[in-house]
């Protein structure tokens, strides 16, 4: 079992990743000529500067996202402000859309014809300051989510400590609440670098001349067909994700976890004057969120923004061949059996990995490889696929250009995340379930089935449901792979935008939201519906009665 | 009781076990007599439970060999042993009901469902939860959730049972209820049983005869009192019970000196001048109104007091027997009129029986 999963990320993640190391030393005819391709980059300060713009970007948005989000997350987990639920639901609705419907929105509303094009003080959208905004909208709910897991875990006895010692508020803010969060911070400003640095949608649509990694990459493969400058710019992208990476992972170990089982869970007190406050600041993020996603669906409803703004469903119709309502199908089942298939294959691999007895030194490998994938930004996995599997004495080079390579893509690219979310439910479970299983003679698969998956379900509808959004949503890791019968909902939104039909981008990216909400709603009624049989057993309270008066 | 006249179980010979350079067993060699029910007592670390788990097969010993009814089992997995075992945490799967649970390994046996369900009824009878066997087990107390796992474990009718630290997780009171049942459970069965646990008041009222382990090895084994009244180095007669121990040099013969006075003991045969310490149970020595010639008589002054129950516990200063300060236990019906307040000055004997000698180590 273990075997399979190494072989399964030898061939899917290592190997074609080695495939683009060697693509970087060879010339055009693959002869091997040193780091000569990178002394090129070197000399080509147009491809120099890319990096540190990309830098740049990465950086400011990091910044201001932590921020935001930081502030959001407080909000919601440290005030008695209302509608928490409800502001909840609206933060998270970037995760719903590909990155590009931000850059969308932000062309209706600040671009050259935009509404509130005077905010931008002469300046244009077209470039920093639209790819910053941009990435900033798609990339905050995921810092929400981690700020707020990482606010909420807090023991009120430490405040209650500070408090009858004298001390004051911003003192215990800063001595208690953000130390208490740091390695959450710490954690989210990787992530959220990791993101911007290798984002290539967002670029692609508001970069305008203002030239990045992601976006050179794409210039070099598909525009000159110099795939070896590709890899070496894939590498480069790689780099200060790889790094990222390691510290932290570094600074996760570091970690030790504040609460313990004697802690008592913090609940917030009123407090009239930071309540107000932060449900005015709620209140405005979210305004700008629903205004960002309302300016995308309103574009695409519109006749001729801004000259004639009579409703019309002719955008949805994509005239272009190729483009259209294929490309959407195409995504659906791509999706769809990245769920399916995704959520198997990584669930049983975090069995494997986090309940069945292996030699050590090979589990401790596929856990390397299950980490791997997080740092591998989607722009270089699926360049790498292309070398690896076009090569013609590649005997897998069947799936080459074909679903099957987009959905094995598709279900690397988003395997870390999820294989964590699978291995953190079963550390959970207790871990003598398996040696029980053992002593009363029942086989392993036995009570895989009857007991580790029904109690699981829950995440795995979890797992599955991230698989399906992500699959929906990427573009990064399917634009060097897809063909023309397999071109896809996200990518479609990218070229018809290039060809200046932003409607119908708008109206592309648009379809994507309905049927991640459509998924979500589902995945919603299904939980209450269906789950509430198995998971009978979690809505009981515990006994408290005393054993030995009762027997 | 004679080699022949029981057999022995489980044989366990020459048995270790090493984690990386960590040896959590070393050279373990015990035999187990069929019906016995043997603990295994030590502090945290001391190889207790890994002990267990390579008996049990959920580990695989570094070297040595196990035998079961004369049968080598070292190296079968845990599945083609003979055993049924409790955890600490009681591992009972959250989302089926306490029969299922039960069930659970009765499945194998193709039994049809009327035996099946009879026999778990039996069982739930056994462990006195009959009228639960629909409730999942987060709806269970701590003691129920321990006696599902218990019948659980006994559900298949296995040749030995093994206990990991059963009782651990519970309250005081819990606990105490649930040795006397798993004892009389034992006695009802007569099924070989063995139990893991750093609780030495658990151990002494449950084992017929207990493994202390130390260090990955047993350093004593014994019944209970053999072990209490004749603990054979400090960190025993320190870990079993409460002791007081005094700094001591032989003289002679049964002689030995504590700072200005001098105490009868056995010392066996240990020479002249050497270091050792003493060892004296608080319930072993007497309080004396007033000076006595027998041997061990010293003079003493009361520090503290605490009211334990149906005891009291007294602290008292001899400082010609040692610069710390004595633990005596007076139950309180023996109690005279003695004044035990602190302050007082009383006279305290020490019986040279009651003394165990170490030498200082």
């Amino acid at each position: 079992m273990l075997a399979s999963y190494i072989l399964f990320f030898l061939l899917f993640l290592v190997f074609p990743l080695g495939t683009l190391i060697i693509k970087s030393v060879q010339d055009q005819n693959g002869n091997f000529i040193g780091l000569k391709n990178y002394l090129l980059y070197l000399q080509e300060p147009a491809l120099f500067q890319s990096f540190f713009n990309s830098l740049f970007i990465a950086i400011v948005s990091t910044i201001i996202v932590v921020i935001l989000a930081f502030s959001f997350a407080y909000a919601l987990t440290r005030t008695c402000i209302p509608f928490k639920g409800f502001f909840r639901l609206i933060a998270l609705i970037p995760l719903l859309s590909p990155s590009i419907l931000a850059a969308i929105a932000l062309v209706y509303w600040l671009g050259n014809k935009g509404v509130l094009k005077a905010l931008l003080f002469g300046n244009s959208i077209y470039g920093p300051i639209g790819i910053i905004l941009a990435s900033v909208y798609w990339t905050f709910p995921h810092a929400l989510m981690i700020l707020s897991t990482s606010l909420s875990l807090s023991d009120s006895r430490l405040y209650e400590a500070a408090e009858v010692l004298k001390t004051s508020k911003l003192r215990a803010f800063l001595t208690i609440t953000i130390p208490g969060a740091r390695y959450g911070i710490i954690s989210t400003a990787f992530v959220i670098f990791t993101q911007v640095f290798t984002d290539f949608g967002v670029p692609k649509v508001i970069g305008g001349n203002y030239n990045m990694l992601a976006t050179d990459i794409y210039k070099e493969v598909v525009g000159m067909q110099n795939f070896q400058m590709g890899a070496v710019i894939s590498l480069v992208l790689l780099f200060p994700s790889l790094i990222a990476f390691f510290i932290d992972q570094y600074s996760r170990k570091k970690q030790i976890s504040l609460l313990t089982s004697r802690s008592v869970v913090f609940k917030p007190k009123k407090s009239f004057g930071v309540d107000s406050l932060m449900l005015g600041y709620c209140t405005f993020i979210t305004v700008i969120i629903l205004m960002m996603i309302g300016m995308a669906q309103f574009g695409a409803l519109v006749k001729f923004w801004p000259y004639d703004l009579s409703f019309t469903l002719k955008h949805y119709q994509f005239e272009v061949a190729g483009l259209g309502w294929e490309s959407f199908y195409n995504s659906i089942r791509l999706a769809f059996y990245t769920a399916i298939f995704g959520t198997i294959i990584i669930f049983i691999g975090s069995y494997i990995v986090e309940k069945l007895k292996s030699d050590e030194r090979l589990r401790g490998i596929l856990q390397l490889f299950t980490l791997m994938p997080m740092s591998v930004p989607g722009l270089v996995l699926g360049l790498s696929y292309i070398f690896y599997f076009n090569a013609k004495d590649n005997p897998i080079n069947f799936i080459y250009a074909t679903m099957t390579i987009l959905v094995i893509n598709t279900i690397v690219h988003f395997y870390t995340v999820s294989h964590l979310t699978g291995v953190t439910v079963l550390k959970q479970m207790d871990k003598e379930f398996e040696s029980v299983s053992l002593s009363l003679k029942i086989p392993l698969y036995k009570m895989f089935w009857k007991v580790t998956l029904p109690v699981c379900l829950p995440t795995i509808f979890d797992i599955s449901i991230y698989l399906f959004v992500n699959a929906m949503t990427t573009v990064s890791g399917v634009i060097f792979l897809y063909t023309y019968n397999t071109t896809l909902a996200s990518v479609s939104a990218i070229h018809l935008d290039e060809q200046g039909d932003v409607a119908a981008a708008a109206a592309m990216a648009m379809l994507i939201v309905y049927v991640s909400v459509l998924v979500r709603i589902i995945h919603t009624v299904f939980t209450k519906g269906i789950l509430r049989r198995t998971q009978a057993w979690r809505h009981d309270t515990p006994n408290a009665a005393n054993d030995v008066t009762k027997a | 009781m004679s080699e022949k006249s029981r057999h022995i179980f489980l044989s366990v010979e020459n048995l270790s076990k090493n984690f990386g350079s960590f040896r959590a067993i070393q050279d373990i060699s015990i035999d187990i007599e069929e019906g016995e029910f043997v603990c295994f007592l030590g502090p945290s670390g001391c190889g207790k439970t890994t002990l267990l788990r390579c008996i049990a097969g959920l580990e695989t010993q570094s070297s040595g060999s196990i035998t079961q009814k004369d049968v080598e089992i070292s190296l079968l997995p845990p599945s083609a042993r003979d055993f049924g075992i409790v955890f600490q945490s009681y591992a009972l799967f959250p989302n089926l009901t306490v029969f299922s649970n039960i069930s659970y390994g009765l499945i194998n046996h193709k039994w049809g469902k009327d035996k099946i369900t009879s026999r778990v009824n039996e069982l739930l009878d056994m462990v006195g939860l009959k009228s639960h066997e629909a409730k999942y087990p987060g709806q269970l107390s701590g003691g129920e959730q321990q006696r599902v796992a218990l019948a659980r474990a006994l559900a298949t009718s296995p040749g030995l049972l093994l206990l990991d630290e059963p009782l651990s997780a519970l309250d005081a009171k819990v606990r105490i209820y649930l040795r006397k049942q798993i004892k009389d459970l034992h006695r009802k069965l007569g099924i070989t049983t063995i139990m893991v646990t750093h609780d030495q008041e658990e151990a002494q009222s449950m084992a017929d005869r207990i493994f202390v382990m130390k260090d990955g090895k047993i350093i004593q084994s014994g019944s209970p009192k053999e072990i209490y009244e004749k603990a054979n180095s400090p960190f025993i007669a320190d870990f079993i019970g409460i002791t007081n121990f005094i700094d001591a040099r032989v003289l002679s013969k049964n002689k030995v000196a504590c700072h200005a006075f001098e105490v009868e003991c056995n010392t066996e045969d240990m020479s002249a001048d050497l270091p050792v310490r003493l060892a004296i149970r608080p319930e072993s020595i007497y309080l004396n109104r007033a000076a006595s010639d027998v041997d061990n008589c010293v003079d003493a002054i009361i520090i503290e007091n605490e009211f334990l129950g149906s005891f009291q516990r007294i602290y008292v200063e001899s400082t010609s027997l040692s610069n710390e300060l004595l633990m005596i236990d007076v139950a309180n019906n023996s109690l005279t009129e003695m004044d035990l307040t602190p302050g007082s000055q009383i006279h305290i004997t020490l019986p040279p029986d009651q003394i165990r000698v170490y030498p200082f180590d």
